[in-house]
């Protein structure tokens, strides 16, 4: 009886947090988040060099967001 | 049942990728503060004409490309009572500013405090263009911008442009 009334509280509780996460941002008012620093990758060529540079030096292809899995047919 | 069910969502998906929607809506009040004049204007003092409203921001890349193509549109058809009209939304106006002069256009532009009138026209996209008939009635309004697209709205601002009120 315990166990289902605690995980509901947990759940409501999950679903609150949640709610009170959430934003509308309007599309006028993403002015910073448009902007390259506010890019998760600020320098998506540069990353994209390294890690071909690290795929085919170190061969450790995976771990990362990466096309093709280690073949060492870079 | 399923069939009605594909069919559906076929409709979802084909609708949802049309960009350029014929529309049929009165224009919302809107009060537009244009660049270098002291009082804003209302939107309903270019009843008679034909309006572009275009929605942009300097941060905005596609906005750039669109620039050239509104001047192009004014040029072309300004003396056939075409308006196009740039109503910026930039939170920075010196950023607003900044754009105007790297693209200089001939069309007039409203700077400051459109937050509202982006609201009224429920704005979904950046850049946003609306394309207003001579009675105030919202007739096309376009999402974002792609050059084939826009190419094939100028032929419907001709076919708005002949129309008598």
């Amino acid at each position: 009886m315990r166990q289902p009334m605690t995980s509901r509280l947990t759940f409501y509780a999950l679903v609150l947090v949640l709610c009170a996460g959430c934003a509308e941002v309007a599309v006028w008012e993403r002015a910073y988040l448009a902007k390259a620093h506010a890019a998760i990758d600020p320098y998506p060529q540069q990353t994209a060099l390294q890690q071909h540079i690290y795929s085919s030096r170190e061969a450790a292809s995976g771990g990362q967001e990466s096309s093709g899995g280690g073949c060492g047919c870079n | 049942m399923a069939r009605l069910v594909g069919l559906g969502l076929l409709y979802f998906f084909v609708a949802s990728g049309v960009m350029a929607d014929s529309v049929s809506r009165a224009a919302p009040a809107c009060q537009l503060q244009f660049r270098h004049e002291s009082d804003a204007r209302p939107l309903s003092q270019f009843k008679g004409k034909v309006v572009l409203l275009d929605f942009w921001a300097s941060w905005c890349g596609p906005c750039a490309q669109s620039f050239p193509y509104l001047d192009s549109l004014q040029r072309q058809y300004r003396d056939k009572g075409l308006v196009v009209i740039g109503v910026n939304l930039d939170e920075d106006l010196q950023e607003a500013n900044a754009f105007v002069d790297k693209h200089p256009v001939g069309f007039p532009v409203a700077l400051a405090n459109n937050a509202a009138c982006a609201q009224a026209f429920a704005v979904q996209a950046m850049p946003s263009s609306y394309v207003i008939d001579q009675t105030g009635t919202i007739r096309l309004q376009q999402l974002g911008f792609r050059p084939g697209e826009a190419e094939s709205n100028r032929a419907v601002i001709e076919q708005l442009l002949l129309e008598k009120p």
